[in-house]
């Protein structure tokens, strides 16, 4: 069932540039207290590990451009790892990133329990919402502290919320929000909503409904579109398509906007240009809500696209970048506090005045009800970014990114 | 009509009639590759320079003859002839120049390469690279003592001061500040290397013996958000009694007691505010203002501003002739 990735840990020897010259001792331990060091040849280096556990298996997509990297996220984390290295240079840390890959259907405890005995005290979870239940409480056993980077679900953050689970992707919710808060604005109001028959479909689903009930959207229809098995891609191409999609969609009534949820990407990539009204498309097709952008450039995005671009071949994805702010996130923690004793990082993390940045025009912050951290929305169409929410004018008396997504007063978690 | 322009300008101010000379203000346009020419007295663009891709530090020789330019997507520094306005030569920078600094004899650049992690430092008369610096994550914000003897490197995402013996060109502290470092500029005496942080909103003055952060400077705007408040620019006046510091998407340029380090204004600019220059005479300090398009003049006196003028497309720096 396990498979350990090949060349976890020794990749990134090479991000290496300089000789560590950091501190003998470094007093000071309170959290954003600042100190300086001066550089002498350094004996002493303290290793910070990092594992990733991810479920994976070759998926299918619609458009083979939307086909998930063989790296996804795992490319993220690691060059976080490098950035943090670089800063740890100079403090004489060292971070090393531990990947373990399973199927996505297997049983995650046995893997997980070997990450726990190699030292991992800071796991990335990149797998579905029953595994990462089924692994929540023994991580917690066993000091050990998650940062969920792939799944959206709200439910992690609500109903089964564990003090031990950080989350740096962002949920359905904060999704959906994001996206509903922009057709808003642009006083597009009147939505039909077509539905995969999927779980995660109608979870997504779900979230789009809620956010036209918060922002004066209306789904004036809904239809589901089941899957019936077929195959993702044929010789004969989109000749069908062209002509069923058209069917499918001329019942609705009048609207401004179709919105898609298909997660499951049976059908959504379909939908554009082919409804039987000249009509945007939104949701997982058309203008998509995520958690960064591979075209993004604004507030410093240029660097670290750049950055991850020359290391890995390939764009910036969202998981990649949610991977990257949990690595960096741990980072900042040991740099600061400065150390590498789990107690002091877990405390500066959960600390009021941690933020973390992360290319997105503002400081991230956790929300301490849930430990979902906040975070701007990308709205963008596969080419560029179209908008960032929150939008002007969805005000919010504590913070304007706690407009997207299940807010405090609404919770249900409850920390034990 | 332009004499009754600038004394309405001035009336406005509050300003004496006394005519101030006259200044060249150059400005990089990031969006749209080029240098805006602004008279400082008439305070109108007098020139457009058309420049390499993405310009963004921009600074000026001791003799006020040349001007050298980060033209970032160009990956090279460009030579302006001010003069003639024309392009007369490069400087061979490292790839993705952002931001740099002259040594105080005029003879060095300092320049951050933030894809690569390096400063590279420049011998303007060879025009030769003298050597690469290795630094933290994304180096950014440049500064330079008066003694010429520290050169000083923030890390945007390592975060930290990274001060540098400039006869050695090696690191010799290492001071972690809050998050997004983009500036350092010191105290004319010496004495002090403050250090704009965008992301973490505050100003870290730090002591320049010690090399220990003396004190941090918070900013607080009523009915904005402190992540709206996000320091970039800082400029502090030759007899050190005064600092300004640009507050990005606040837009507003904070006024500081340098020797209280009490805040005591916000002058109201324009839209995202990057970077100041002071004139040569400390009379007026400019700011560029990135999302709106302009520069606005502030009297030093006053702290006023005192008008606005429409450049190029994103204003990014500035710097003014010294004659």
């Amino acid at each position: 069932m396990t498979s350990a990735v090949p060349g976890t840990l020794v990749a990134f020897l090479c991000f290496f540039p300089l000789v560590v010259n950091a501190p003998a001792a470094m007093a000071q331990e309170t959290a954003p207290k600042v100190q300086s060091q001066s550089a002498k040849p350094e004996k002493q280096v303290t290793e910070i590990k990092i594992g990733y556990l991810r479920a994976y298996a070759p998926q299918l997509a619609l458009s083979v451009l939307d086909v998930p990297p063989r790296d996804e996220g795992v490319a993220g984390a690691e060059t976080a790892i490098g950035d943090n290295n670089t800063t740890g240079s100079f403090l004489g840390q060292k971070f090393i990133l531990d990947v373990t890959e399973v199927k996505p259907d297997a049983d995650v405890v046995p893997a997980f329990n070997e990450m726990v005995e190699r030292g991992d005290r800071y796991v990335l979870a990149d797998i579905s919402a029953r595994q990462l239940l089924s692994i929540a409480d023994i991580a917690g056993d066993n000091g050990v502290l998650i940062f969920n980077v792939g799944a959206t679900d709200d439910v992690l953050r609500e109903e089964e919320c564990r003090v031990n689970v950080l989350h740096t992707a962002p949920t359905r919710t904060m999704l959906a929000d994001g996206l509903a808060q922009y057709l808003v604005w642009k006083q597009w109001r009147r939505w039909v909503l077509i539905y995969g028959s999927h779980e995660r479909d109608q979870l997504f689903a779900e979230a789009l409904r809620r956010a036209a009930t918060r922002f004066g959207g209306e789904i004036v229809a809904e239809k589901e579109f089941k899957d019936t098995g077929t195959a993702r891609r044929t010789d004969s191409g989109v000749v069908q398509i062209q002509r069923q999609m058209p069917v499918f969609t001329q019942d609705l009534p009048n609207h401004d906007v179709v919105l898609v949820a298909d997660e499951s990407e049976v059908f959504g990539t379909y939908v554009p240009f082919r409804t039987w009204i000249p009509r945007p498309v939104a949701g997982t097709a058309g203008l998509s809500p995520s958690a960064w952008h591979p075209a993004s450039e604004q507030w410093g995005g240029t660097q670290i696209q750049n950055r991850f671009a020359k290391a890995n071949g390939r764009r910036m994805l969202s998981k990649d970048m949610a991977a990257w702010t949990a690595v960096r996130i741990v980072g900042e923690a040991a740099t600061r506090t400065p150390g590498a004793d789990p107690a002091k990082i877990d405390a500066f993390i959960r600390a009021d005045e941690f933020s973390i940045a992360a290319f997105k025009g503002q400081k991230l912050t956790f929300r301490k009800w849930n430990w979902q951290l906040r975070q701007p929305i990308f709205l963008g169409d596969g080419r560029s970014v179209v908008s960032t929410s929150p939008q002007e004018g969805f005000l919010h008396q504590v913070s304007e990114l706690d407009t997207l997504g299940i807010d405090e007063p609404e919770t249900k978690c409850a920390f034990e | 009509m332009r004499r009754l322009t600038i004394l309405a300008g001035a009336v406005a101010a509050g300003l004496t009639a006394s005519p101030a000379s006259a200044y060249m203000v150059y400005v990089s346009n990031e969006k749209d590759n080029t240098v805006s020419v602004v008279d400082s007295t008439t305070m109108e663009v007098v020139k457009t320079i058309n420049v390499g891709q993405r310009p963004r530090g921009i600074t000026i020789s001791h003799d006020g003859k040349l001007i050298y330019l980060c033209a970032s997507d160009d990956d090279t520094i460009e030579i302006i002839d001010t003069a003639t306005h024309e392009i007369v030569g490069s400087l061979p920078s490292g790839p993705d120049p952002e931001l740099f600094v002259l040594s105080p004899d005029g003879k060095t650049l300092y320049v951050a390469n933030e894809d690569d992690n390096l400063v590279t430092v420049i011998d303007l008369e060879s025009k030769k690279v003298l050597a690469e610096i290795p630094v933290g994550v994304e180096p950014e914000g440049m500064g330079v003592s008066p003694d010429g003897k520290t050169m000083v490197n923030t890390s945007e995402t390592t975060n930290m001061a990274h001060f540098i013996d400039t006869s050695t060109n090696e690191i010799t502290h290492n001071v972690l500040v809050d998050a997004r470092p983009r500036f350092v500029e010191f105290t004319p005496d010496g004495s002090e290397a403050w250090v704009s942080a965008e992301i973490g909103g505050t100003v870290s003055v730090i002591d320049n013996t010690t090399r220990e952060i003396k004190h941090k400077i918070t900013f607080e705007i009523p009915g904005l958000r402190a992540e709206s408040i996000q320091p970039v620019g800082v400029r502090i006046t030759a007899d050190g009694k005064k600092a300004y510091v640009a507050l990005g998407p606040a837009n507003r340029v904070a006024v500081i007691n340098a020797e209280t380090y009490e805040v005591e204004k916000y002058a109201l600019v324009g839209q995202r505010v990057w970077q100041l220059a002071f004139t040569p005479d400390q009379k007026t300090i400019i700011s560029t203002n990135g999302v709106s398009n302009d520069i606005t003049f502030i009297d030093v006196a006053t702290d006023e501003p005192v008008q606005s003028v429409t450049v190029g497309a994103l204003p990014w720096g500035v710097v003014v002739s010294p004659n």
